[in-house]
C-alpha cells in the first residue's frame, strides 16, 4: 500500500512541477481571456472561465472565484472587462488588479446558475487547499470530503503530498478516501484503504458518507464498509455516552453547588432553610453590581469580576445567613416546621426586596473572556464556563471538607452536630457555633451564585428554581453528611441527563423526582444516612 | 350518630356552624332578593369572592386536621385541591359541547387545537356529574393512599415528609404543564359554560354555589370535629406529640396517619371542586409549591389544632390579600406575607384562636372551679390545651 500511495504522490509531484514550470508562462495571457469569459452572460462561458482561472494558479484566482461566489463579481459585456467589488466597497479590474474608481455604466453581476455554483464551491476549495493558512486549508478538505467531488482528486493528493500539519493532513487523508471510495474506477485496495481511513475517523460524517454509498458493491468492499459502519456506530453510542455524562457532571456540580451550602445548614442544624435559594439569588446579583462598578469604573477589570465577586458574595450572604439565624432562626430551635415556615416567609420578602431595588426583570451578567468559548474532546463539545463551573465546585467542596476537618470552628461544628449538649457541656458556644454555621451556609450559597449567574439567568426567582432540587440532592444523600451531597447531586445529575434523551426533559424530571420519592420510601435517611440508635421525639 | 354530633359541639363549634349557616343562607337571598344598588344587597362579584373563601376555609380545615393534630405537615396539599379542581374542571369542560370555539361536540377545544384524534380514556365518564364528583373525592383520595402507603410505613416523618410532599406537587405541576398530558397544558381548563344544566355565569347559580360552598364548610368542619373529637383523635394528638412513644404503646401508627391524610386529601379536593365553578379556571399553577405553603400559614395564623382557627385564618389571609393586591399597596403585598410568615412562626405560634383560647380559657376555668366549689360538683375534666 506505501508504495503505491508514495508512487502516486511522487506522480502528482512530478504532474505538478511540470503544470507549473511549463504551463505558467504560456497561460499569462490565457488568464486574461479566461477572465474576459466572465463577460460574455453564457452559462457555458462563465463554466470554462472557472476551469480555466482556478486552474491558472494566479493570485487573483481565489479574489475572483470568491467574489463570484458572494455575487460580487461585474462584468462589462461590451468591453469585456471584468470587476471585482471589494467587502470593503472598493473595486479592482479582475484581469490586472488596479484599482479602479467606480464600476462602469452597463456593468452588471456575473450570474450563476445551480451547475455553477457546484463548480465555484469545488473550484474554492481546490484553491484554498493550497492556501497558507492551515485552518483554511483544514475546512477546505472537510469541503472536499462532503462533497467527494473526483475532479478535486488530484488537488488533494498534491495537497496531502505537501502538507507539514499533522491535522491537516488528517483531513486531507480523509477528504481523499471520501472521494476514492466514491470514485468508480478506482481500485479495490485503495477503497479498502479509503474504508479504513474513515472508519478510523469515526464520526457522524463519516457515518452518512458510507452509509450513502449504498449496495451494488463488490462484496470485499461491502463487507468492509458494513464492519466500519457498525463500529462507527458503536463509537458513535460511546461518544454520546460521554456527552450524556459530561452534561450530567455538568448539570450535577450545579447542583452541587446550589446543595452544598444546605447541607451544612440542614445537615448540621438540622434547620429546614428555605430562604437558600434566595441566598444563591443574592450571590448572583452581587456578582452584578460587581460587574456593574468594573463597567462604568475600570472596564480593564471585567476579566477578574469574579475575583471580585466571590470573596464579596461570601461575604454579603454570609452577614445576612448570620443576620438571619440571630434574627430568626435561633428563636426556632427543635421547631423545624415552624422554622421550615419562617424561612418561607423569609424568601417572600427576600425576594421582593430585590425585585424592588433591581426590578423583576433578568438582569445582564456577562462572562469573563476565561469562560467564553469552548473546544471539543472527540466527538464532544465542552464549553470553558461549564468546566470552570465544575473546577470550582469541586474546589469549593474540598476547600470546605478540609474546614471541617482541620480548622477548631470545623472540629466544634462536628461536635454540634453529633451531640449538642454534650458539645455544649464540653465548654462550645453552641449558639456561637449555630451563627457560624448558619453563616458559612449562606456565605456557600453566595459562592454558588456567583458561578449560577453564569450559566443561568439572573432574576428575583433565581433561587426558587434550585431550591426544590437542593432540597432533593440533601436528602437523598443523606443529611449530615458532605460527602453523600456530594454522590447525591452527580447521581442526580447523571442520572436526569441519561433519562432526558430517552424521556424528554420534563418526564425526565419528573421521574427522577418519582424516584427519589421512592428511594426515600426506602431509605428515610438517604444514601448515607448517620449511624445511631436515637428515636426522636 | 346522636351522641357523635353532642359531642363534638361545644359552643365555639356551634357558634362557628351557626355563623356560616347564616352567612351562607343570607347572603345568596340578599344577593337575588334585593334590589341592585341597595345597602344590603351584596353585589355578585363579591359572592364570588367569600365562595372562594368558603373553599379556602376547606382546604384549611383539611391541612389543620394533619398538621394541627396529627403533626403531619403537607406542603403539597395544593395538589389535592388542584386534582379535585381539575376533576370538576374536566366534568365542566365536558358539558361545553359544541359550544366551543372549534364546535366539536366531545372533544374539548385544546384537544381539537392539538389535533388529538379522539378522548383519551381518561376522560371518560366525566360527562356525567356523579362520575365527575365520585372522582373529585376518589383521585386526591387514592393518590393520598398511595403516597401515604408508602411514606408512613416506612416512617418517613417530619420535615422529610414535608420536603416530599413537596416534591410530589411539583411533579404533578411539571407534569401538568405539559400539553401531551391531555389536561390542557398551562393553559388548564377554563371558558365553562354549564354546570348541572344551569349557566355558571349566572347570579342564581354563584349564589347557589356559594350556599353550596359554606354547606359543604360545615360538612368538613362537623367531620373534622367528630374526627378529634373521638377517641381516634386522642391517638392522632398521641402521634403528634410522641409518636415513636404511641407506637410502642401498640397503636398502628402508620394506619392512623393514612386514614386521617386520606381523608384530609378527599377534603382538599372537594374544596377545589367547589372552586373551580365559581372563579372559571383551572391551570397547572394551582399546583406550584408556593400556594401550598400559603394554605398553610393560613392555619397556622388562625391557630393549628383549632379547626375554628383555621377556617378563620383563611378568611382572615385571603381577605387581606384581595385588600392590598387589589390596591396601591399591591407592591408591598408580599412584604407583608412574608412577615406573617415569620411574625406569626415567633410571636404568635398558637394563632389568633389559640391565643385567644390560652387567655380565654384560664379565666373559664377559673369561674367554672369556682361554680364547681360552690356547687360541690366533682368529675368536670381539665380541658387539654388543644395548641400544645
Amino acid at each position: 500500500m506505501s508504495i503505491t500511495l508514495i508512487d502516486r504522490f511522487r506522480a502528482a509531484a512530478i504532474s505538478l512541477f511540470l503544470l507549473v514550470a511549463l504551463a505558467t508562462p504560456a497561460l499569462a495571457g490565457a488568464f486574461e481571456d479566461a477572465v474576459a469569459k466572465f463577460a460574455n452572460d453564457e452559462f457555458s462561458d462563465t463554466a470554462e472561465a472557472i476551469e480555466a482561472v482556478a486552474a491558472s494558479g494566479n493570485r487573483l484566482a481565489f479574489p475572483i472565484i470568491s467574489a463570484l461566489n458572494e455575487e460580487r463579481l461585474f462584468a462589462v459585456p461590451e468591453s469585456k472587462k471584468v470587476f471585482i467589488k471589494q467587502a470593503d466597497d472598493k473595486i479592482i479590474d479582475a484581469a490586472t488588479g488596479a484599482a479602479v474608481d467606480k464600476l462602469p455604466d452597463g456593468a452588471s453581476e456575473v450570474r450563476l446558475n445551480n451547475r455553477l455554483r457546484r463548480a465555484v464551491d469545488a473550484a474554492l476549495g481546490g484553491l484554498t487547499l493550497m492556501s497558507s493558512d492551515p485552518a483554511a486549508r483544514i475546512s477546505a478538505a472537510q469541503a472536499v470530503f462532503k462533497s467527494h467531488d473526483e475532479n478535486a482528486l488530484k488537488t488533494v493528493e498534491e495537497a496531502l503530498a505537501k502538507e507539514t500539519n499533522s491535522t491537516a493532513k488528517t483531513a486531507f487523508a480523509e477528504a481523499r478516501a471520501a472521494i476514492v471510495l466514491f470514485k468508480s474506477d478506482a481500485p479495490e485496495t485503495d477503497k479498502l484503504d479509503a474504508v479504513a481511513v474513515l472508519k478510523s475517523k469515526g464520526d457522524q460524517e463519516a457515518l452518512a458518507l458510507l452509509t450513502s454509498l449504498g449496495s451494488g458493491q463488490p462484496p470485499l468492499i461491502a463487507k468492509a464498509v458494513a464492519g466500519a459502519i457498525s463500529s462507527i456506530q458503536g463509537n458513535l453510542a460511546m461518544w454520546s455516552m460521554v456527552q450524556n455524562a459530561w452534561y450530567g457532571l455538568s448539570l450535577g456540580s450545579v447542583l452541587l453547588l446550589a446543595a452544598i451550602g444546605l447541607a451544612i445548614t440542614f445537615g448540621v442544624m438540622g434547620v429546614i432553610n428555605m430562604a437558600h435559594g434566595e441566598m444563591v439569588m443574592i450571590g448572583a446579583y452581587t456578582t452584578f453590581v460587581v460587574q456593574e462598578v468594573i463597567r462604568t469604573s475600570y472596564p480593564g477589570l471585567f476579566d477578574y469580576s469574579l475575583f471580585i465577586a466571590v470573596p464579596l458574595a461570601f461575604v454579603v450572604a454570609g452577614a445576612i445567613g448570620v443576620a438571619i439565624e440571630r434574627g430568626i432562626i435561633r428563636f426556632l430551635y427543635g421547631r423545624p416546621l415552624e422554622t421550615l415556615l419562617a424561612t418561607w416567609g423569609l424568601s417572600l420578602v427576600i425576594q421582593q426586596a430585590v425585585r424592588t431595588a433591581f426590578g423583576p426583570t433578568n438582569r445582564e451578567v456577562g462572562n469573563p473572556s476565561w469562560m467564553s468559548g469552548a473546544f471539543e474532546l472527540g466527538q464532544i463539545t465542552i464549553t470553558y464556563n461549564r468546566l470552570w463551573i465544575l473546577v470550582f465546585t469541586l474546589a469549593v467542596f474540598a476547600i470546605l471538607l478540609a474546614m471541617l476537618r482541620h480548622t477548631s470552628l470545623g472540629l466544634e461544628m462536628r461536635a454540634v452536630t453529633q451531640n449538642r449538649r454534650m458539645a455544649a457541656s464540653m465548654g462550645i458556644a453552641t449558639s456561637r457555633v449555630d451563627a457560624l454555621t448558619f453563616g458559612l451556609g449562606s456565605g456557600i450559597a453566595g459562592i454558588a451564585g456567583v458561578a449560577l449567574s453564569q450559566i443561568d439567568n439572573v432574576s428575583p426567582n433565581l433561587g426558587q428554581s434550585y431550591i426544590i432540587d437542593s432540597f432533593m440532592v440533601v436528602v437523598f444523600g443523606g443529611v449530615g453528611n458532605l460527602w453523600g451531597t456530594l454522590v447525591g447531586a452527580f447521581t442526580l445529575g447523571i442520572a436526569n441527563k441519561f433519562l432526558e434523551p430517552v424521556a424528554g426533559a420534563v418526564l425526565g424530571k419528573i421521574a427522577i423526582l418519582v424516584l427519589i420519592i421512592l428511594f426515600i420510601q426506602k431509605r428515610p435517611r438517604g444514601l448515607f444516612a448517620l449511624k445511631g440508635r436515637a428515636v426522636e421525639a | 350518630m346522636p351522641h357523635i354530633l353532642t359531642r363534638s359541639l361545644d359552643r365555639a363549634s356551634t357558634i362557628f356552624i351557626l355563623i356560616v349557616a347564616a352567612i351562607g343562607v343570607l347572603v345568596p337571598l340578599s344577593n337575588l332578593l334585593l334590589p341592585e344598588g341597595s345597602y344590603f344587597q351584596v353585589p355578585t362579584y363579591l359572592v364570588a369572592l367569600w365562595g372562594k373563601y368558603a373553599c379556602y376555609a376547606i382546604l384549611a380545615l383539611s391541612i389543620d386536621l394533619i398538621w394541627g393534630y396529627c403533626g403531619i405537615l403537607s406542603l403539597g396539599h395544593g395538589a389535592f385541591f388542584a386534582l379535585g379542581g381539575y376533576a370538576m374542571g374536566m366534568y365542566l369542560m365536558r358539558q361545553i359541547g359544541s359550544r366551543g370555539v372549534y364546535g366539536n361536540p366531545i372533544l374539548p377545544d385544546f384537544m381539537v387545537f392539538l389535533n388529538w384524534p379522539e378522548l383519551p380514556w381518561y376522560w371518560y365518564g366525566f360527562n356525567m356529574f356523579w362520575f365527575a364528583a365520585l372522582m373529585v373525592v376518589l383521585v386526591p383520595g387514592l393518590l393520598a393512599f398511595a403516597f401515604g402507603w408508602f411514606a408512613f410505613r416506612s416512617r418517613v416523618t417530619g420535615v422529610y415528609l414535608s420536603i416530599i410532599t413537596q416534591a410530589m406537587t411539583y411533579a404533578l405541576l411539571l407534569a401538568f404543564f405539559r400539553n401531551d398530558f391531555g389536561f390542557g397544558g398551562n393553559n388548564g381548563l377554563t371558558d365553562f359554560k354549564d354546570i348541572l344544566g344551569f349557566n355558571v355565569q349566572a347570579e342564581g347559580t354563584r349564589a347557589a354555589l356559594f350556599f353550596l360552598s359554606c354547606a359543604a364548610l360545615i360538612g368538613t368542619f362537623l367531620i373534622c370535629r367528630a374526627v378529634v373529637t373521638s377517641k381516634l383523635g386522642k391517638v392522632l394528638v398521641a402521634i403528634r406529640d410522641a409518636e415513636s412513644r404511641t407506637r410502642f404503646l401498640g397503636y398502628r401508627v402508620e394506619s392512623y396517619k393514612l386514614f386521617v391524610f386520606t381523608l384530609s386529601a378527599c377534603m382538599a379536593g372537594v374544596a377545589g371542586a367547589l372552586y373551580v365553578p365559581q372563579v372559571g379556571i383551572i391551570n397547572p399553577s394551582e399546583f406550584s409549591p408556593g400556594n401550598s405553603i400559603e394554605a398553610v400559614i393560613w392555619v397556622a395564623v388562625g391557630g393549628r389544632g383549632t379547626l375554628v382557627g383555621a377556617a378563620l385564618g383563611a378568611v382572615v389571609v385571603n381577605y387581606a390579600k384581595t385588600f392590598f393586591t387589589s390596591g396601591p399597596l399591591a407592591p408591598y403585598w408580599l412584604f407583608m406575607l412574608g412577615a406573617l410568615f415569620i411574625l406569626v412562626t415567633l410571636l404568635l405560634p398558637r394563632g389568633i384562636v389559640g391565643t385567644f383560647n390560652a387567655w380565654w380559657e384560664p379565666w373559664k376555668a377559673g369561674r367554672d372551679a369556682d361554680a364547681a366549689s360552690a356547687a360541690r360538683e366533682d368529675g368536670v375534666e381539665p380541658k387539654p390545651n388543644p395548641a400544645e
